[in-house]
């Protein structure tokens, strides 16, 4: 099954509808990295509010997501994790570190105008 | 009555049953959302396990009752390699396929009770138990 | 209240174990005999039941009840008493023993008197069935072979359920009031603070990181403040709760500043191999709530000392 990928201005916005399978979450990853590419996207939202699980491959390849997209020059920040699935992943480890996080897709377009703005005003 | 489910473990798509069986027994008992997605996670993880080292396994979800209190356990049974040393398995961060390793000290840490069993030539079974508030 | 039948249904529902059955009576005669002696009393209904209501006042039980709170109660448990006896039902018991407690608890009845009552009333019925029999002791005893194994069964479930339900009642007032005394307070637009005082275990530390997290979605908050001044000491296990409450936040967008850390705490948090140089703290709450101002950008201008002026 596949997520819809919208784009809104230079961000891409991938929101999760449903369970995702581990093929699905992996098409997810590939295909944001090359819309990045194809797009020249400067962020990446991914909208996991429906996740009702976040275990450590979920974990894993959203890290995975992050990396490759930075490669390719846009930031990614994940939204909409729910307090009791944050509540669970702490206990399991998996902090998602290194990845951008934010409460919501509002919150998160926030968060990346003011990462891009800081990277256009440096370069 | 909620009864006993046994969910067969090949492929990442019986990961996603498994844990959705979880959720539908803790839900049917009247567990709180928090527990609930406690519950699913472990199942996740144990199922995964079984995906990644063991090939084929099984996922046993079960109610169980002590006194008035409630509760649901859930075994996680493989005929894999089994884990070389269980006392390296339960340290954090140990893996031998790479990435987060078998997540069982976090496991642990969401359910009430933990137990493991593993034998080079048997297997390996995995019973977490967690009670109803 | 509401939440809490429906959990209470839920329960019942799923947990009754079908182990514990009254054994069915195993022959015609014993059949027959359950079957007079429930006559017996159903039909004697009102004057074994004032003889019983009799004996709890003078036994000076259900004090807390006020007489017409009794005699209703008195009038349930009586009939479903003979019900259980005619039928052997121990799972309908069960249920109505639960039910019961439920509705006694609250006004302040003991296990004592629970279990007193039930063998009054068990012996009133006996005393009546001598009366009734006592000029066939033959048919006497076998009509207290048949009656006695079930009574006694009887007081045993009802006291059982009134203690569980008794012990659920006190779990779920314990974790009432672990909810109440930690409050999640919104002082700001965005900001939230969170002040732990006393003594906290690992349950209460689960719980407020529940709470926090739950807080931060709804009041969309994007900094916590985190005071554990009022903390005398922690252990390993809550230390490594804190951490995670700080690692779950982040996951929510939140930034956390945890403020009051002494030095035994910290001293702790490095032991459990937490980089505090990573961790945002702050000495004290009013500077915690200093810092998070300024992360959510309002502008905080210190004045010069004495004066009004800014620096």
């Amino acid at each position: 099954m596949e997520v819809p990928i919208l784009k809104q201005g230079l961000y891409l916005i991938a929101s999760i509808q449903a369970a995702l399978s581990d093929v699905d979450l992996l098409h997810l990853r590939d295909a944001l990295a090359e819309k990045v590419g194809k797009y020249r996207a400067r962020g990446v939202i991914v909208d996991v509010t429906v996740l009702d699980v976040m275990d450590s491959f979920a974990s894993r390849t959203l890290r995975d997501l992050a990396h490759m997209t930075r490669l390719r020059g846009a930031e990614t920040v994940i939204v909409g994790i729910q307090p009791e699935v944050a509540f669970a992943m702490v206990q399991l480890g998996l902090t998602l570190e290194g990845v951008d996080t934010a409460l919501d897709l509002e919150e998160g377009l926030a968060f990346l105008d003011k990462k891009t703005k800081r990277r256009t005003s440096r370069g | 009555m909620a009864s006993e489910t046994v969910v067969p473990i090949t492929t990442d798509t019986d990961v996603v049953v498994a844990r959705q069986k979880g959720r539908e027994l803790a839900a049917e008992l009247g567990f709180v959302s928090t527990d609930s997605t406690l519950l699913a996670t472990a199942i996740s993880e144990l199922a995964r396990n079984i995906v990644r080292y063991a090939k084929h396994g099984e996922i046993v979800i079960a109610p169980i009752q002590s006194g008035d209190r409630v509760g649901i356990t859930v075994v996680a049974r493989d005929k894999g390699p089994g884990i070389a040393s269980i006392l390296l398995a339960m340290q954090d961060g140990y893996s031998t396929s790479g990435g987060l390793g078998l997540g069982l000290p976090g496991v642990k840490r969401l359910m009430d009770e933990f137990h493991l069993a593993s034998d080079a030539n048997v297997g390996t079974t995995v019973t977490i138990k967690k009670w109803k508030r | 209240m509401g939440e809490q039948k429906m959990k209470k249904n839920e329960n019942r529902g799923s947990g009754v174990s079908p182990a514990r059955e009254m054994p069915p009576p195993d022959d015609e005669s014993t059949v027959s005999l359950l079957r007079e002696l429930v006559n017996h009393l159903r039909k004697n209904r009102t004057q074994l039941r004032e003889e019983w209501a009799r004996r709890i006042t003078a036994a000076k039980l259900l004090g807390a009840m006020t007489s017409e709170e009794m005699f209703a109660e008195a009038t349930s448990v009586y009939d479903n008493y003979v019900e259980v006896l005619e039928t052997g039902a121990v799972e309908a018991l069960q249920a109505y023993a639960r039910d019961l407690s439920e509705r006694i608890i609250p006004r302040g009845v003991e296990t004592d008197e629970v279990v007193g009552i039930v063998l009054l009333l068990r012996d009133v019925l006996a005393r009546s069935l001598f009366a009734k029999y006592q000029t066939d002791f033959q048919l006497l005893n076998r009509i207290l072979d048949a009656y006695e194994p079930a009574a006694n069964r009887i007081a045993n479930t009802v006291a059982v359920g009134f203690v569980q339900e008794r012990e659920r009642i006190i779990r779920q007032q314990q974790e009432a009031i672990r909810e109440l005394s930690t409050p999640v307070l919104q002082v700001r637009e965005r900001l939230l603070i969170l002040p732990i005082i006393g003594v906290i275990d690992s349950q209460r530390a689960r719980q407020l990181t529940e709470q926090l997290l739950r807080g931060i979605r709804t009041n969309r908050a994007k900094v916590v403040v985190i005071d554990i001044t009022g903390v005398a000491a922690m252990d390993a296990t809550v230390a490594n709760h804190l951490v995670q409450t700080v690692e779950a936040s982040r996951l929510l967008g939140a930034t956390v500043i945890v403020t009051g850390l002494s030095p035994e705490i910290a001293q702790t948090l490095v032991t459990i191999g937490v980089d505090l140089g990573k961790m945002n703290t702050v000495g004290d709450l009013q500077g915690g709530i200093e810092e998070a101002e300024r992360l959510l950008g309002y502008k905080v201008a210190p004045l010069i000392e004495g004066t009004q002026q800014p620096i």
